[in-house]
């Protein structure tokens, strides 16, 4: 039986287009395009295309706003260390509480080691930004805020345009993690006060190790990585010339793919959360159900834990992820969960179901066909769960561990 | 996703004694929600001979929780109390032919759900000293908790200290800056209680200095240098020094119920017998590694170390 691949969100398989037209330049096309024979000529050609096909997906005004990195981790370090240099005089960095650990994790070393202010902007139970908290940290010592355009886990899409008019207020710099919305959602980059942007191949069908920051022109830049002049200076080291070719590729279908994500995808995820919420009791969707990505549906099955079924499922040859603990091998289930103030009995059982457009109806009927059974079997095996649904939360006296 | 082996798959697809026992002679509640894995052990014992005579269990968590738990009743069932309470989670890794090192808490849980449930048969409070932080080495699944109370316990001042009494950082040692920043912090602790001497802490900026290192190989482009001259040694102040570096050793490889002695040394070859927890052991060969290097240090000669 064709496996059920329904974890986009994690990455996606190469469009065979962009895989053929990749090939040649690992073949006969393999110069460096800074050389100055016909070897690298006929590769800077190809760049210029690729970069031309970026430009396009993002709306952009120009392509060399396009500077390529080895993916989104590089391309949000970048930005956000590059604003605190050239932000003489402002040193606090703004950014939320449901960021990708490519963002947390440098803010938590910035705080720590260099001496950085970090406002982190909470969510509420719907996972939407508090945006009277965004309004009041931002400030004349606020150098870059970063709010991701939609988040990974549960989708939910957060009103970049607006927050980045609000940081041009206060002065500040804007970027965005888009790596979940670019290739998903219709993107004008030109028509918003965004300054930079991050995106990464492999989630839009290109290829791995490779991603890009977007820098609106006029603002500085600092490289992270310092050497040869690729990318004007701006990001050293010989282009990834097949990879950067791929993601043209891919940007290109992706724009051709776009109605067909908003319509069909979307009601693809929208059958499946449906089906599910109907079929299985207990269980609840999460995020902001009326502002998300169209292919994300993350949904809690309550007294049971994700890497279990997970487990179960990838056994029935179907894909998903968890936000649970146990599959990231912490003890915290899932920041973003947390942060929505999901209970314990619920964030250690959500389930992640990302669609791309190489899903169909057969993916939708599957799930549906198996997932009662499996929460079934492992709610039977669980101390947490008592018959017909009457279970009750961790303050259930019939359980009680010795510790807590 | 994790490696797991086939017998803990097999015994979290399909596993033995899971569910609720009407009337159960002890009951053991471990874990907690929050924590993302809980187990329920409940036990029936003949009162006559105190031989648990079934077990049964419901478990909340991963594939690894649950098999640990159907593993756990599989291995008391039959067994008396005394016989039962022997049993280590050690054991019932063993059992599931190993778990990886994120996963050893779940067999911890089941080899605390099992003591919690004899109290419960016994009428006895049970308490749990249990606690949880972040895993630091992950080679030997040493959490930030271990390593803090080996720190105080022993005064333990170094990173080469720590890694002898926990074993952190004695594998990989990608994680010595991370046993380092928790030696430094429980050191500055106990400094401010008065436990130890301000000189005597851990001093991180000197463990910062880069040192030469003994080689163990030989780079093609290196300079061929003199052979330096060292003091030969009759076989007799050899297997002194062997017999002395062994003994050196044991005191930490019995903390974790193994042992090893000395048999015979054949020229360069040291056989050495493993006993205890060292058998079957999957850190055995890690272990015999490091009481080469040990002997390698002392003697100043290569040697070889076989485990018979």
């Amino acid at each position: 039986m064709r496996p059920v691949y329904l974890d986009n969100n994690a990455t996606t398989r190469v469009d065979p287009a962009a895989v053929a037209a990749m090939l040649p330049f690992f073949t006969e096309q393999f110069g460096n395009a800074s050389s100055m024979h016909a070897f690298g000529a006929s590769v800077g050609g190809a760049l210029k295309t690729a970069r031309r096909q970026l430009q396009e997906l993002l709306g952009a005004e120009h392509d060399h706003e396009i500077v390529y990195t080895s993916g989104g981790t590089e391309s949000d370090n970048t930005a956000i260390l590059s604003a605190l240099e050239t932000q003489v005089g402002r040193s606090e960095v703004i950014t939320s509480v449901v960021e990708h650990p490519a963002i947390l994790a440098l803010c938590d070393w910035l705080e720590k080691h260099k001496g950085v202010t970090v406002h982190r902007i909470p969510v509420d139970a719907k996972g939407r930004l508090d945006v009277e908290a965004y309004r009041k940290a931002l400030g004349p010592k606020t150098a870059i805020v970063s709010i991701m355009w939609a988040n990974n886990e549960t989708g939910t899409l957060f009103p970049v345009e607006r927050l980045a008019e609000m940081a041009h207020e206060a002065g500040a710099l804007f970027h965005t993690d888009a790596v979940q919305a670019v290739g998903k959602l219709p993107i004008d980059l030109k028509s918003t006060e965004i300054d930079m942007l991050s995106l990464s191949g492999h989630k839009l069908h290109g290829p791995k190790g490779i991603g890009a920051l977007y820098v609106r022109k006029g603002v500085r830049l600092r490289p992270m990585i310092r050497g040869g002049h690729q990318e004007r200076g701006r990001r050293a080291g010989t282009e990834n010339a097949p990879a950067i070719i791929g993601l043209g590729k891919a940007a290109e279908l992706a724009l051709a793919h776009m109605s067909d994500e908003q319509t069909r995808v979307k009601a693809l995820r929208d059958r499946l959360e449906q089906g599910l919420l109907q079929r299985i009791g207990n269980s609840f969707v999460t995020g902001d159900t009326d502002h998300r990505l169209p292919n994300t549906a993350n949904v809690a099955f309550e007294f049971i834990e994700g890497e279990a079924i997970l487990l179960l499922l990838n056994r029935a040859g179907i894909a998903a992820s968890s936000g649970s603990a146990c599959t990231s091998g912490s003890l915290e289930p899932s920041h973003v969960l947390r942060a929505m103030k999901v209970p314990y009995t619920a964030a250690h059982g959500a389930i992640r179901f990302s669609f791309s457009r190489e899903n169909g109806e057969e993916d939708v009927d599957r799930v549906l066909e198996v997932m009662p059974g499996i929460i079934a079997n492992l709610r039977s095996l669980s101390p947490f769960w008592k018959d017909k649904g009457a279970a009750k939360a961790a303050a259930d006296t019939a359980f009680n561990p010795t510790y807590a | 996703m994790w490696e797991y082996s086939e017998k803990v798959q097999d015994y979290f697809y399909n596993p033995k004694n899971a569910g609720v026992m009407e009337n159960a002679s002890g009951i053991g509640d471990v874990g907690a929600i929050s924590c993302g894995d809980a187990l329920r052990l409940m036990i029936k014992v003949d009162p006559a001979t105190d031989v648990i005579t079934d077990a049964k269990f419901q478990t909340f968590g991963c594939g690894s929780a649950i098999a640990s738990s159907s593993a756990l009743t599989e291995l008391i069932i039959g067994k008396t109390i005394d016989e039962a309470l022997k049993l280590t989670n050690q054991d019932i890794a063993d059992f599931l032919g190993g778990l990886p090192p994120e996963k050893m808490h779940c067999s911890v849980m089941g080899y605390e759900a099992l003591r919690a449930a004899v109290a419960n048969y016994r009428g006895e409070a049970w308490e749990d000293d249990h606690e949880e932080g972040a895993l630091v080495c992950k080679c030997f699944g040493v959490d930030e908790g271990m390593i803090e109370r080996a720190v105080r316990n022993n005064a333990l001042t170094t990173l080469e200290q720590v890694t002898h009494f926990t074993k952190a950082g004695g594998s990989c040692a990608t994680c010595i800056e991370g046993i380092e920043e928790v030696l430094a912090k429980t050191n500055a602790a106990m400094v401010a209680e008065g436990l130890l001497d301000a000189a005597e802490a851990f001093d991180p900026s000197q463990a910062l200095r880069a040192v030469r290192r003994p080689k163990t190989g030989k780079s093609p482009l290196a300079i061929k240098l003199e052979p330096v001259a060292r003091p030969k040694l009759t076989n007799l102040q050899r297997i002194r020094l062997i017999e002395e570096a062994i003994e050196g050793l044991r005191p930490f490889l019995r903390q974790d119920g193994g042992d090893c002695e000395l048999v015979d040394v054949e020229g360069d070859r040291v056989l050495v017998k493993l006993s205890g927890a060292c058998i079957g052991c999957q850190m055995a060969s890690v272990t015999v590694n490091g009481v080469q290097e040990r002997l390698i240090e002392k003697l100043g000669q290569p040697l070889r170390v076989i485990p018979v």
